[in-house]
This record gives C-alpha cells, structure tokens and sequence, in this order.
C-alpha cells in the first residue's frame, strides 16, 4: 500500500529542489548556471525561510562547488550540488576525485549543450563527457521521476556496497522549466526512506578498523598517493561498485515502489513483447517515441521502446533480454562523438550484441544538439526508416543525422 | 590474468577510497635532498619560525634550539630563508 501523496505543480527543476528540501541534506554547495539555476534559487528560499538545516555554500565556481561538496562529505556530511553544460566541464578533476574517493555526493545535472557557439538547450554531451568519471548517471523521463530518482539517489550512492557519488539528470528546459504534475511523499516517509548515511569501515595507517570519515578521533587519509603498485587496484575497486549498483538501484526501486506506487528500474521498455523494430534512448524524448510508436501501432506497425534510466552502469544484461528478439534497432544520441564511429549509447547497445548468436540490426540516429526539437512526426520517421531497414535485412548507413539541415 | 606484484595486497584486500593504510612516516623523504640545513646554535634564539613554516614538520625546538629531523626534512631551504636570525645554512649534502 502506498503512502497518502500531495499532487503540487512543479517543473523538472522544482520537483529536484523539493525533493532536496525533504532530504534535508548536511551541505548544498553550488554556483548558478541555465537551465540548472531555479534549482539551486528555490533552495536557497528553503534556507532563507529555515525549512531546512542545510548549511548553504555560495561559492565563486563550479570547480570551488563539487570541492566543497567532496569536503563535506569526507567529513561524513550529506552534500548535493547541481549544475549544467559548462558548469559541469568546469567541474572535471573534482568528479573523478569525488568518486575515487568514493564520496556518496549527488548532483542534479539539467542537460545542456557545450559551447562553442554557446547555447542554452538541452542535449547529452556535457554528461556523455563524464561517462567514464565513475559517477552513476541516471537520466530522467519527467518531473516526476526526476523528484523520484532525487530522493533514491542517497540510498544507491550511500550503499556500502556502492559509495559512488550519482547524477540525476533532466533534460533541459525540455523537464526543466516545464510545469507538470508532481505526486509527492510526506516529509516523514522521504525522512525515514533515506534514513541515516551509513559509512563503510577501512583499516588506517594505525592499522585500526575505522569509519571511512574525516574524524580527529578516528584520523585517516583519503585519496593518498598511490604508484603503480596500488592505483590499479583502486580502479578495480570502482568497477565492482558500479557492477554492484546495478542491484542496489533495482532493490532501491522496489523499495520505493511500496510506498510511492512508482517503481523505478534500469530500464523501461515500451510494447516490446512483439516489436520487430524499436528505439532506444535516455530522457524525455522516449516519452514522445511512446505516442509515436502508439500511433504506428494502429497502423499494424510493431513499434516499442526501450528507454535506458540507468547509463551508468550500463544495463547490459537488461538491454540484451529486452531486445534480442527485435529485428532492427535504432539508437537515439543527443550527443555527438566527433570522429567516432557513431555516439557513446549506440556504440555501447552495438557492441553488447557482438557475442549474440541472434544479432538485431542496429544504427544509430543523432538528434536534438542544441535542444532542436525532436517531434512526434520526427520520431515517427525514424521508425519508418527502421522498418526499411528490417526489410532490406541490413544496414545500409549505421550513422545518420535526424532534423539537421542536408 | 597478471604477473602478480605478489608481495602487495589484491584489490579486494586494500582498503577502499585510496585511504593510507601505512603512516606516511615510512617513507624517509631525507633521501631526497641536495642541500642540507645546518643550525647554528649561537645564533639560533628558538623563536620557533622554522618549525611554524617547515612543510614536513621537520623542523621542532628542542631545549630552545632548533633541531631539524633528517631522516624527513627534504631539504627545501624554507627555514634557512624564513630564520630572521639567519641561524640556518643550507650546505651542500
């Protein structure tokens, strides 16, 4: 039985911030950038009004941001930050030290193309970027699951099994600034969802057992200098905790579920039982590829989706279970990798297939840079596209450019 | 799948997060330096300024005199240069 829930108008932006209201954490250190910024200002009217005890950083960079988000954490502090695009780019050594000190941070990323020409719309390359800094990347459908995905991020990235730091990303403006009907919890069930952060323990140079926490108490170094003796068994740490995140966010989605109503996985698919073509992508375009594929639908086409929540890690096993009996496949990038063979999602969901004995037909589409509008018809053309490619029993051009002008 | 650097911990052994799991003063940094401080304990007054500014806590008062711990000091030169009764001489190891 779910728990009694308030329906409030929130956009992307609010429904983060009010679901880190609830959370009440330690520390928010952040700097303001577009489409991120009403995050951080609704926030700070939180404080402003004493709704919440967290101690609130104006700090001069997105780089001082994240800093002082890993400094608080290592002192056993909940800290959340947010930013975007730029923002994120400035943000670069601190994200991989955040996660290889395996810092439990969440941060709220609203999606936005990288300069130059600067540009304020939504698209993936500032988070594709930060795919391999060991952070847990989560991408959002809606308000909804970005207030949802908000409040699980702290178990997933707190687990002891895990402790790595999450992003939970939105689409800008796109999510954003798009107000929509948000159900929200009582503060006393997010309270008692999250509970308290819990902290692993680690031998220290005393060679004592202790709680893997800055503490004069209990003192250790985190971060040490490590030769090639040790660093690359550090790195290897980090991949077992993103393979063991995989449980932990389903079993965090079910717990969740029970008391919300929504339950969250690795991925959502979409009328894939018996699709013979189907799309895959992240955020809120595949909530628009599902009225596509319903209109396709009554045309006797079958056409599904499958919606990736969860990049990092990368649902492998999901993605194959879910699409091996479909004949053609089209990945949706809103990224774009310059002299690569395609973009990071369609060369991950290719690659898994390799040592398939039954191999779907997979190309990938590259749409939306610079937050262009990716409409139903769009998509419907793209499922089109797919269906000739399912009939021609090939692929005749892997990489393709949808709604740009030829 | 490795030519083990056997006499290490695996990666399932070392403490997580890059935590020190030996204390740093393992390491002799002494090994390291070109120049080395000498005191001179006529001039020396214990004022302390070397031990406020030495990076490597290397440099302490003892019995009101400066004494510089070799098997740790670096030989950076920081404390000849902060001594304002130049009492320390960086000579030539």
């Amino acid at each position: 039985m779910s728990v009694k829930q308030k329906v409030l108008g929130l956009t992307g932006d609010e429904a983060i911030a009010y679901a880190i209201k609830q959370v009440d954490p330690d520390v928010v250190a952040a700097y303001p950038i577009t489409p991120q910024t009403i995050i951080v200002e609704r926030f700070s009217e939180y404080v402003h009004n004493g709704e919440v005890h967290t101690e609130f950083v104006s700090v001069e960079s997105e780089h001082s941001a994240l800093s002082a988000c890993v400094g608080a954490s290592a002192t056993g502090a909940r800290a959340f930050t947010a930013t975007a695009s730029q923002g994120l780019a400035l943000m670069w050594e601190i994200l991989y030290i955040a996660a290889s000190m395996r810092l439990p941070i969440v941060m709220a990323i609203v999606n936005r193309a990288l300069s130059a020409p600067i540009n304020i719309h939504c698209d993936h390359s500032d988070t594709m970027g930060a795919r391999d800094s060991g952070w847990i990347q989560i991408y959002c459908e809606n308000s909804q699951e970005a207030y949802d995905t908000t409040i699980q991020a702290w178990r997933i990235a707190e687990h002891p099994k895990v402790q790595l730091p999450v992003m939970v990303n939105i689409d800008g403006f796109v999510l954003s600034h798009t107000l929509e009907n948000v159900s929200t919890l009582p503060d006393e069930e997010v309270k008692k969802f999250i509970g308290e952060r819990k902290f692993p323990e680690v031998l220290n140079h005393e060679g004592r057992i202790v709680p893997l926490i800055l503490d004069p108490e209990n003192p250790l170094t985190m971060g040490a200098f490590a030769m090639y003796t040790h660093y690359f068994e550090y790195k290897r740490q980090q991949v077992e905790a993103m393979e063991n995140a995989k449980e932990v966010i389903k079993e965090v989605g079910e717990e969740y579920a029970k008391i919300s109503g929504r339950k969250y996985g690795l991925v959502h698919s979409y009328k894939l039982e018996d699709a013979e073509i189907a799309l895959v992508g992240l955020g809120s375009t595949m909530g628009t590829a599902k009225i596509a594929a319903d209109n396709l639908r009554k045309e006797g086409v079958k056409a599904g989706l499958l919606r990736i929540r969860v990049f990092r890690p990368f649902p492998k096993e999901e993605i194959i279970k879910n699409l091996e009996n479909v004949k053609a496949i089209g990945v949706l990038d809103r990224c774009v990798s310059f002299g690569g063979f395609g973009s990071p999602l369609f060369n991950e969901v290719r690659c898994i297939f390799y040592d398939e004995n039954v191999k779907p037909l997979i190309s990938n589409y590259i749409y939306g840079l610079g937050g262009r509008d990716m409409p139903v018809a769009q998509i419907i053309d793209v499922f089109k596209d797919l269906k000739k490619t399912a009939e021609k029993g090939r692929v005749e051009e892997p990489v393709k450019f949808v709604g740009v002008r030829e | 799948m490795s030519h083990k650097i056997s006499e290490f911990p695996n990666w399932r052994e070392i403490p997580m997060a890059g935590v020190a799991f030996m204390p740093s003063t393992v390491v002799k940094t002494g090994d390291w330096r070109t120049f080395k401080p000498i005191v001179d304990e006529e001039k020396c007054t214990g004022c302390g300024l070397c031990h406020l500014f030495c990076p490597d806590g290397a440099a302490s008062i003892v019995d009101g005199k400066a004494k510089i711990d070799y098997d740790y000091c670096k030989g950076c030169g920081i404390c000849a240069s902060e001594c304002p009764s130049k009492a320390i001489e960086m000579v030539k190891e």
